[in-house]
C-alpha cells in the first residue's frame, strides 16, 4: 500500500522519463507497419507494370496487305463450285502465288521458301473460309489483309533487334529488307488482335488465342457453381439451424474447417481415383474439372455461409416461430433470404479461387493441347491458368507476349469477380 | 434431407455422364513426353485443319506417366497413343500385355539434341563429355588416381580442366522427373564417366554402384535444378553469364540471339551435327500406337499418315523448323512403312 502515497512530482517525473522512449516506439512500429504496406503495394505494382509490359503488345496483331487471285484454276479448276471441291482447294498455292507476284526477284528455291515464311500458315484457312463463304470471288481479284508469322510479328513489334548480326536472330537480312519494302508502301498494319481473343490453342503464336480456355473456364465454373451453391448452402443450413449439438456434429465442423486447409492437388488425386478411376467419367472434361473444384471450393461456401446465417440475430427467428411459422419455414422464408448476400459473396470468392485453380487439374488431363472450341462439358478442354502455364513452357518466341496477356485476361476476371463480390455486400448486407 | 437428395442426383447425373461417354470417343486422346508435345502438338493442329476429323487432344503428363496411362488398358477411357523421349521397357511392355494392350506399334519420329548453353555475353565454353561428368557427379576420382571416389571438390571449370576458364561451376538443368535430366544424365554424364577405366570395369561386377556413380548429380549447389521450364532456363542465363543451362535444342534454335550452345566433345550443338550423329548429346523420340484401337477411334490412321509425311517429319518439314531433328532417308522410309502395315513392336 505504501507506493500508493508516492509524492506525485516523482511520479510524473518517472512518467515524463520514459515518455519520450515510449513515443519513438510507438513512432517506430508505425513506420514499420507503413513500410509493410508500401513494400506490398510496391511488389504488386512491379507484379502488374511487368505482365502489362510485356502482356500489351499481344492485343495487337501485324497483318500483310497481299493483292490475292483468286484464280479459278487454282481452286476451282472444273467449274463446279462444288463445295467439297473448294473446302480442299490449294489456298495456300493462292498465298504463296501473291507472294511471288509482289517480289518477282525471288526466283532460287530456298529464298522462296523464305518468303513463304513472312505470311501465317493461318492466311490460306482465311482465304478458304472467304471463298467458302462466297464463291462469287472465284475469277476475281482483291486484297486482303492476312496474319503475318510470329517471326516477322515479332520484328515489327520490335521484339527481335535488327541491329545484331543476321546469324543471331530467327530473321534473315533478306527478310527483314523484304518487310521493309511492304513497310514503306504501308502494306504492313497492327490491328487489333480478335483471333487472341476468339480462336483456341495453337502451336503457331499469331494463331493461338483463348477462346478456347475461356469457354472451358466457364463451362468448369458453371459445374462448379451447380454443384457447390446448393450442396454447401444446405450443408450450412442444416448445420447451423437444425443439426443437433453433439460430438458428431463437432467433428464434422472440425473437418470442413480443416478441409479449407487440404491442398488443391490432393483433391486432383481424389478426383483421379473417384471421379475418372471409379466411376470412369472422361478425363480432360470440363464436368470432372467441376467436380474436383467443388470439393475444393465447398469448405469456403459452408464456413461463409454459416458465418452469414450465425449473423442473422434470433429475433428473427423466434418472432417467426411465435406467430407459428414452422422451423423450415422460418428458416426459408426468413432466416435464408437475410442471409443470402453474405452467402452470395463466399460463393463468389469460393468461385474466384476456383478460376485461378490449376493444380487440381493438373491430375485429371486437363493439362492438355486442345484446339477445338469446348462445346459442352463433356468436351475435352483447358481452363486460363493451365493455358497460361502451358504458352509459358512453349519455345516460341511470340508466346511470351500471349502469356502475359492470358494473364492479364485472368487478372480481369479474377477483379470482376471481387467487385462482384464488394458491391452484392454493400447493396444487400443488412447490419443489425 | 434436402442436401441428400442433392447428392443422390448429382451422383446420378455424373454415372449417367460416365456411360454416355464410354461408348463412343470421336477424337484421338495422346497423353505422354513433354519433350515430344511441341513436335505432337503441330502435327495434331495441322491434322485437324486438313482433315474431316476433329483435332487430336494431347497431354503433357511425361514419358513414365504416359506409358503407365496407355498401359492401363484398351477402351475408349484410356488413351490411343504415347508420346516418349526414350523406348518403352520391357517391365513397362509385360505391364501392357498383363492389362490386354498386346500389340503395340512402336514409330520413331526423330532426334532431339540436349545442350549446354550460356550466354552470348560470354565466351562459348569447350567441354568434354568428362569435364561435365566431374564438374556435376556427386563423386568424382580423386586426383592422385588409385581408383577412390571422394566427393566432388571442384568448384571452378579450371579445376576441372586446366584449359577452362576460371569461373565458377553453376550449372542449371531440370529436376529429376523429367525425361530431358535422365537423357543429360545417362548420355553426357555417364559418357564422361565411362573414360575412367576403373568406373568402367565396376559396370560388369556391380551395376548398381555403376548407375550411382555416373548417374548422381552433385546437390552442393553447383548444379541448381531450374524446373521444368526451359524459358525459365533461357531468361537466367541471360542475367547471370557465368552459368550454363541444359535443355532441349528448339529451345537453343529458337534462342539463338540470347545463348549459345557449348562444344561438347569438339562439337558444336547444330542442326546438322546432331542429325548426322556426331554430336554426342542426342536422344530418339518416339510414339507408341495401340494396334486394338486402330479403326475403332476414328482417325488414328490418318493421324500416323501425317505424322509420318514428309511435309511433317522429311527433312524440310514443318517439324523440322520447330527444331526436331529428323532421321536420315533410309530409317524414315523404314519406319513409315512399319507403320503403314502397323506392325507391332519387338524388344530384342
Amino acid at each position: 500500500m505504501s507506493k500508493m502515497h508516492l509524492d506525485p512530482q516523482r511520479t510524473i517525473e518517472r512518467v515524463n522519463a520514459t515518455l519520450g522512449r515510449r513515443y519513438r516506439k510507438e513512432q517506430r512500429f508505425r513506420r514499420f507497419g507503413l513500410g509493410a504496406v508500401a513494400l506490398g503495394l510496391l511488389f504488386v505494382a512491379l507484379m502488374f507494370l511487368n505482365i502489362i509490359g510485356t502482356g500489351y503488345s499481344a492485343f495487337q496483331q501485324t497483318r500483310v496487305l497481299l493483292d490475292i487471285n483468286y484464280s479459278e484454276e487454282m481452286i476451282d479448276p472444273e467449274g463446279t463450285r462444288d463445295p467439297a471441291i473448294l473446302s480442299s482447294a490449294n489456298y495456300a498455292g493462292v498465298i504463296k502465288q501473291a507472294l511471288r507476284d509482289r517480289f518477282p526477284g525471288v526466283t532460287s528455291r530456298g529464298d522462296k521458301r523464305e518468303l513463304y515464311t513472312l505470311v501465317s500458315s493461318g492466311a490460306a484457312l482465311i482465304l478458304r473460309q472467304q471463298v467458302m463463304e462466297n464463291p462469287g470471288l472465284i475469277g476475281t481479284r482483291a486484297s486482303v489483309w492476312v496474319p503475318a508469322d510470329d517471326d516477322i510479328d515479332m520484328l515489327v513489334k520490335g521484339h527481335i533487334d535488327r541491329a545484331v548480326p543476321e546469324s543471331e536472330r530467327r530473321v534473315k537480312d533478306q527478310m527483314v529488307a523484304w518487310v521493309e519494302s511492304l513497310e514503306v508502301e504501308g502494306r504492313v498494319a497492327k490491328v487489333f488482335n480478335t483471333t487472341f481473343l476468339t480462336s483456341g490453342d495453337s502451336r503457331e503464336p499469331e494463331l493461338a488465342g483463348i477462346g478456347g480456355a475461356v469457354m472451358g473456364s466457364l463451362y468448369t465454373l458453371i459445374v462448379t457453381l451447380l454443384l457447390s451453391f446448393p450442396i454447401g448452402v444446405a450443408t450450412a443450413v442444416y448445420l447451423e439451424e437444425f443439426a443437433p449439438r453433439n460430438r458428431w456434429t463437432d467433428l464434422v465442423e472440425v473437418n470442413i474447417n480443416n478441409l479449407a486447409a487440404v491442398p488443391s492437388i490432393v483433391f486432383g488425386l481424389l478426383g483421379l481415383a473417384v471421379f475418372i478411376n471409379f466411376f470412369g467419367l472422361p478425363r480432360s472434361a470440363p464436368l470432372v474439372g467441376g467436380m474436383v473444384l467443388t470439393l475444393m471450393t465447398l469448405p469456403t461456401i459452408i464456413i461463409a455461409s454459416r458465418a452469414a446465417l450465425k449473423a442473422v440475430p434470433p429475433s428473427i427467428r423466434e418472432a417467426a416461430l411465435g406467430v407459428g411459422a414452422s422451423r423450415m419455414q422460418t428458416v426459408f422464408h426468413h432466416v435464408l433470404p437475410l442471409a443470402m448476400p453474405g452467402m452470395l459473396t463466399g460463393t463468389i470468392i469460393g468461385m474466384a479461387q476456383a478460376l485461378g485453380e490449376s493444380a487440381p487439374l493438373l491430375m485429371i488431363g486437363m493439362v492438355a493441347f486442345i484446339v477445338d472450341i469446348p462445346g459442352g462439358a463433356l468436351d475435352p478442354s483447358t481452363v486460363l491458368p493451365v493455358q497460361i502455364f502451358l504458352w509459358a513452357d512453349s519455345p516460341e518466341r511470340g508466346f511470351v507476349e500471349k502469356t502475359s496477356a492470358a494473364i492479364m485476361v485472368l487478372l480481369g476476371f479474377l477483379i470482376l469477380m471481387n467487385v462482384l463480390a464488394v458491391i452484392l455486400r454493400k447493396r444487400f448486407e443488412r447490419r443489425w | 434431407m434436402n442436401n441428400n437428395r442433392i447428392i443422390l442426383a448429382a451422383a446420378l447425373a455424373a454415372a449417367a455422364a460416365g456411360t454416355a461417354n464410354a461408348a463412343s470417343r470421336d477424337y484421338i486422346s495422346v497423353v505422354g513426353s513433354s519433350t515430344v508435345y511441341p513436335f505432337a502438338t503441330v502435327v495434331a493442329e495441322n491434322f485437324g485443319k486438313t482433315t474431316a476429323f476433329k483435332t487430336p487432344k494431347i497431354e503433357s503428363t511425361g514419358s513414365g506417366g504416359g506409358l503407365k496411362l496407355f498401359c492401363a488398358g484398351v477402351g475408349v477411357e484410356h488413351p490411343d497413343i504415347t508420346n516418349a523421349s526414350r523406348r518403352i521397357k520391357s517391365s513397362e511392355v509385360e505391364n501392357c500385355a498383363k492389362n490386354g494392350v498386346n500389340e503395340i506399334v512402336e514409330v520413331k519420329i526423330g532426334y532431339d539434341g540436349i545442350v549446354l548453353a550460356n550466354s552470348k555475353a560470354a565466351e562459348p565454353m569447350k567441354l568434354s563429355r568428362r569435364d561435365v561428368f566431374l564438374a556435376l557427379a556427386k563423386q568424382v576420382p580423386n586426383t592422385q588416381g588409385g581408383g577412390e571416389l571422394v566427393d566432388n571438390p571442384y568448384k571452378t571449370w579450371k579445376e576441372v580442366n586446366p584449359a577452362l576458364p576460371a569461373i565458377e561451376i553453376e550449372v542449371l538443368g531440370p529436376p529429376p522427373t523429367s525425361g530431358t535430366r535422365d537423357a543429360f544424365v545417362e548420355l553426357a554424364m555417364e559418357g564422361g564417366c565411362k573414360t575412367f577405366d576403373f568406373i568402367k570395369a565396376m559396370k560388369k561386377q556391380d551395376k548398381k554402384s555403376y548407375k550411382r556413380v555416373c548417374h548422381t548429380v552433385r546437390e552442393d549447389g553447383a548444379f541448381i535444378e531450374a524446373g521444368e521450364n526451359d524459358n525459365l532456363i533461357v531468361q537466367k542465363l541471360e542475367a547471370n553469364p557465368k552459368a550454363l543451362g541444359i535443355f532441349g535444342f528448339s529451345f537453343l534454335d529458337q534462342n539463338a540471339d540470347k545463348v549459345q550452345g557449348s562444344l561438347v566433345d569438339g562439337v558444336e550443338p547444330t542442326f546438322e551435327a546432331i542429325a548426322d550423329g556426331s554430336y554426342p548429346v542426342s536422344r530418339p523420340l518416339y510414339f507408341y500406337v495401340k494396334k486394338a484401337h486402330v479403326g475403332k477411334i476414328p482417325g488414328i490412321s490418318e493421324y500416323l499418315a501425317e505424322f509420318t509425311s514428309d511435309k511433317a517429319w522429311g527433312d524440310e518439314g514443318y517439324l523440322v523448323d520447330k527444331g526436331m531433328i529428323p532421321m536420315p532417308n533410309q530409317e524414315r522410309n523404314q519406319f513409315a512403312a512399319d507403320v503403314k502395315n502397323l506392325n507391332p513392336l519387338r524388344l530384342n
